[in-house]
């Protein structure tokens, strides 16, 4: 039979005989190969190369330093092929590290993508002091940046999404809640249906609310990308909204664009809405309380409340609404079921109530409530929204999203106010949340209810659920008990605030009165 | 990687760093994620950490694209070292910068009113072996008199063990770097008791020295012209597989040794020379130490000099304070004050009376032996208590401050993965694992010997000083 010789040497490689025979081992089970010899080229090790017909493998000069790989093959490519694979067997050690590792997870970033080489995205929600140098670290190594954590100095931001910017990735945040990524849910994210329908918010519960409701709509939701509330600030310049803007044009996924803020400095605003002038797909502009005008100039879609967002996003990408359409641009236009509902549950008020006290979990619901009124109600009234989930209130304590206890106490101490005609709640469902809202609120909403009779008022209680049939919490279970414990449920939170206000308008016919559908002009 | 149109196009695989829960809700989603086992790094110096996050590999930035490349180009020249004993010299003759009244020392710069018992000791029986006094007080009234001038060996490209005291009439151990052509240099290992290097200096001690300089040296000298240098990778790569780590346990790589120059010694030195070098090789298991230390320091001399790298090239203690070099921030010192190792100590001795770790014998750790190499030498743990899986548990956190494996040194117990090379000073101060050592214990006083032997830990606040200054060779700068 044919055979061709070939061979290497590598200097001063000291291995030990048997490591050297177990390659030798491997080598003979190659296609082509019929003997192989690792050897130290020591006398006698070259005595037993020569015996094996091997001899002319050592080049001369080799010593006892220096190790000697021989193979006999049927042809030059298989010898070669060995001797290469020799040198890779020799690179790694011959043994099974596997099985001698012992199991210890990762500490640093730079261990954790030894573990995921291609891992593209990091999720930091470390206290902020350190969240900002595992940002820098996440992008030097390539990946997006899901930036949960808060306290994340101003600086700092601006320094990680103009490095990102460079690499082409994106910072979520910081303090960014929520995200969906193609189907994966980041934060506090509720479950939703993958669509044609893509996001971009500078709000976290903003966000959470328009896919419930595109989902609630029978739509989808092919990506929802957090900015940061402060993306779109004058000093931040909405980088990252620009940059996510870029994606979803490009994103054969995405038919429809949404983009949720409040409304940015003027020359933020002119550079996203520049961004998407041109755009060959709708995209629907939610700036919570801004000026639809610049929005209809730039040739996109303003809506005025994130369900006004949710029902146009989902329209255009139906294709029940377009470009000719009227946009959505005021608010408070009342059907006159809700009115008449109103008129009914406002007579049981006693004369000292008429304002409307909002508890809330969720910081952009809130400020959507908030303008919900104002629109409907005006300014000059009594009414008051807190969001407990603002730094003042989570100091020391859990949100409110996670822990029902600090809005339990708030709802029980609303009943001792005379003045508080409706109790305006948000429940927030979605992975991170608490895992049964509703049940942990209905005990403090039903004694703030009792302790209302008790002194001779009727407390109304409005509420909408923020989430999905396929939350962990389900919806319906949700809303059930919110239901049966005496809540006013409307579908989203731009409703719950109507209500509020036709109620408080009911209750005080002095105050300005709501807009009928159709008498809103 | 950067995938071409951004993370929408691309799916997550995710690394979750902080909440554990976000991790579940993505993984029910069926993207893969790893979980970080996260801690504050650079034990929760907020400002370091930044500076260490902006200092990290990223081939597409200015300053994490030059640390990867220089780092690269460090660890390489430390693999690609092929050490070899090539001559046994006077000092004097073989190393550059060392004559007149001038003895080298181990570790950072050190004055004489400052030093040690032991290195004290050294001196002074240094004195007394040069004739440059008559008595122990008298070197001590020159040496109080700064007569004496002392520089760091490392400075002159050697090494040694303990005191690390190297004066001119002294035998040294030559070194070539066959890779790289540099030189290193190292005394001759005296064994253990009453030795110099633990700064004895009774007459004993400096016969011996007298011996080296008689017949050990020109001994070998004349066996190394003979038979040729003697590869001491090689040595050191079968030690490693025979139950030695190249620092605190020499017994295999002495015998390895012995045995590599038999026949030399015997075709070349009279019967009764072989017979007294072979008496004293039978006696000294450490022999090998010092030939170990000059071998690594020849690999790491080479990797010196790389700007803007962050691999050490350098850990040493001078009895007072440890020191560290990297590759790129050239001759400076990195020092803190240095601790009392962990270990055993020999009947009648205890911690009270041990010395703060010394001696340049952690070149040996730098390199990726030693204590980097513990999982070759489970017996070495047993000085601190520990078990066989201690010793791969050691040389295992080793990889996590290392940047490479060197394949020349595969660990049997570690399935012949290569011993933990190239020490990163990034990854020391952001994981806070510290170098570890394995050390002998040095008596406080002048010339009691060897008390005991252990493990000691490099301390941090060097490698925070080395990054700090590396930052700012980049132009990075946080306030120290």
């Amino acid at each position: 039979m044919k055979s061709v010789v070939g061979g290497s040497i590598h200097r001063n490689a000291y291995r030990d005989s048997v490591e050297l025979m177990g390659i030798a081992a491997q080598l003979e089970q190659l296609e082509g190969v019929q003997r192989a010899g690792l050897i130290m080229a020591t006398p006698a090790n070259l005595a037993v190369l020569a015996e094996a017909g091997l001899a002319e493998a050592a080049p001369p000069g080799a010593g006892p330093n220096d190790l000697v790989v021989a193979v006999a093959a049927t042809d030059r490519a298989a010898a070669d092929a060995a001797l290469a694979r020799a040198t890779a067997l020799l690179a790694a050690g011959s043994g099974d590290p596997e099985g001698s590792r012992p199991t210890r997870s990762a500490e640093t970033l730079g261990e954790a993508v030894g573990e995921l080489p291609d891992a593209n995205l990091a999720l930091i929600s470390t206290p902020g002091t350190y969240a900002s140098a595992e940002a820098v670290r996440a992008l030097k190594h390539g990946l997006n940046v899901f930036l949960f954590s808060d306290n994340v100095p101003l600086e700092d931001e601006i320094q990680l999404k103009a490095l990102a910017d460079e690499k082409g990735l994106l910072v979520m945040g910081p303090d960014c809640g929520t995200a969906i990524v193609g189907g994966i849910p980041l934060g506090f994210a509720n479950a939703v249906r993958r669509g044609p329908i893509g996001l971009v918010g500078a709000s976290g519960t903003g966000l959470q609310q328009v896919t419930s409701l595109v989902h609630r709509f029978g739509s989808g939701i092919s990506h929802a990308i957090g900015t940061g509330g402060r993306d779109l600030d004058e000093r931040v310049g909405g980088t990252t909204m620009l940059a996510a803007i870029r994606q979803l044009l490009a994103d054969p996924a995405t038919a429809v664009l949404v983009l949720i803020s409040k409304p940015p400095s003027s020359s933020v605003a002119t550079r996203i809405l520049e961004s998407v002038r041109s755009s060959p797909k709708p995209v629907v502009v939610n700036f919570l309380g801004g000026d639809p005008a610049a929005v209809i100039d730039a040739g996109a879609y303003p809506a005025s409340t994130f369900e006004a967002a949710a029902r146009l996003a989902v329209m255009l990408a139906t294709g029940e609404a377009s470009r000719s359409d009227a946009s959505d641009g005021s608010i408070g236009a009342v059907e006159p079921e809700m009115a008449d509902l109103a008129a009914q549950v406002a007579a049981r008020l006693a004369p000292s109530q008429t304002a409307i006290r909002g508890l809330y979990s969720g910081g952009s619901l809130a400020g959507e409530a908030k303008i919900v009124l104002g629109a409907i109600l005006g300014h000059d009234r009594h009414d008051r929204i807190l969001d407990l989930g603002d730094d003042e209130f989570t100091v020391g304590r859990p949100h409110p999203m996670i822990d029902p206890r600090l809005r339990n106490e708030h709802i029980v101490g609303v009943a001792a106010e005379a003045d508080v005609a409706v109790l305006l709640l948000d429940v927030v469902l979605g992975y991170g949340s608490h895992p049964d809202p509703a049940e942990a609120l209905a005990p403090a909403i039903a004694d703030a209810m009792a302790l209302a009779i008790a002194s001779g008022r009727h407390l109304l209680v409005v509420a909408s659920v923020c989430g999905t049939d396929q939350d962990p919490q389900d919806l319906q279970r949700q809303e059930r008990i919110l239901a049966q414990t005496g809540v006013m449920l409307e579908t989203s939170n731009a409703r719950a605030a109507m209500l509020a206000a036709s109620i408080a308008a009911a209750a005080a016919p002095t105050a300005r009165p709501a807009r009928l559908v159709g008498a809103a002009e | 990687m950067i995938a071409g149109g951004g993370l929408v196009h691309d799916g997550v695989r995710a690394v979750n760093i902080g909440l554990a829960g976000f991790a579940d809700p993505i993984r029910a989603a069926g993207a893969p994620v790893v979980a970080l086992d996260w801690r504050p790094p650079a034990a929760g110096d907020r400002e370091l950490g930044l500076l260490l996050a902006w200092l990290e590999d990223d081939p597409g930035d200015r300053v994490g694209g030059a640390i990867a490349a220089a780092n690269g180009r460090a660890v390489e020249r430390i693999l690609a070292a092929q050490p070899a004993l090539v001559d046994v010299r006077l000092a004097t003759e073989a190393i550059d910068g060392l004559a007149g009244r001038m003895l080298l020392h181990s570790g950072p710069p050190i004055d004489w009113d400052a030093m040690c018992g032991p290195v004290q000791g050294a001196a002074i029986g240094a004195c007394l072996f040069e004739g440059w006094a008559e008595t122990p007080a008298e070197a001590r009234k020159l040496l109080d008199a700064g007569k004496i001038a002392f520089e760091p060996c490392h400075d002159h490209g050697a090494v040694g063990p303990m005191a690390g005291v190297v004066s001119p009439s002294m035998p040294v151990a030559v070194v070539e770097n066959g890779a790289a052509g540099n030189r290193s240099f190292a005394t001759l290992n005296e064994g253990l008791g009453k030795v110099l290097r633990f700064g004895a200096y009774e007459d004993a001690v400096l016969e011996r020295l007298r011996w080296f300089v008689s017949t050990l040296g020109p001994a070998l000298s004349t066996v190394l012209r003979a038979g040729g240098p003697i590869d001491l990778k090689a040595i050191t790569a079968q030690a490693l597989q025979m139950g030695d780590e190249g620092h605190n346990r020499n017994v295999a790589a002495t015998a390895l040794f012995t045995r590599t120059i038999a026949p030399t010694v015997a075709t070349s030195l009279t019967s009764a020379v072989q017979a007294e070098v072979f008496t004293f090789l039978r006696g000294n298991d450490h022999f090998f130490l010092n030939l170990s230390m000059a071998a690594c320091k020849a690999g790491l001399d080479a990797a010196a000099g790389i700007d803007g790298s962050t691999v050490v090239t350098a850990m040493s203690r001078n009895g007072v304070d440890f020191g560290i070099r990297l590759s790129g921030t050239g001759s400076t010192w990195f020092t803190a004050p240095v601790g009392v190792p962990d270990g055993l100590y020999f009947p009648g001795y205890g911690p009270e009376d041990a010395n703060p770790d010394l001696g340049d014998s952690a070149i040996t750790e730098t390199f990726g032996i030693g204590g980097f190499a513990m999982a070759a030498a489970p017996a070495i743990v047993r000085f601190v208590g520990g078990t066989p899986a201690d010793a791969i548990g050691f040389t295992r956190l080793m990889e996590r401050i290392t940047l490479a494996r060197n394949s020349a040194y595969g660990l049997p117990s570690l399935g012949f993965s290569g011993t933990p090379t190239g020490i990163d000073a990034r990854r020391v101060v952001e994981t806070g694992v510290a170098p570890v050592i394995n050390t002998g214990i040095a008596h406080r006083q002048a010339g009691v010997g060897q008390i005991g032997a252990g493990i000691a830990r490099a301390p941090l606040a060097c490698f925070e000083l080395a990054v700090r200054a590396v930052a700012r060779g980049y132009g990075i700068g946080v306030a120290a």
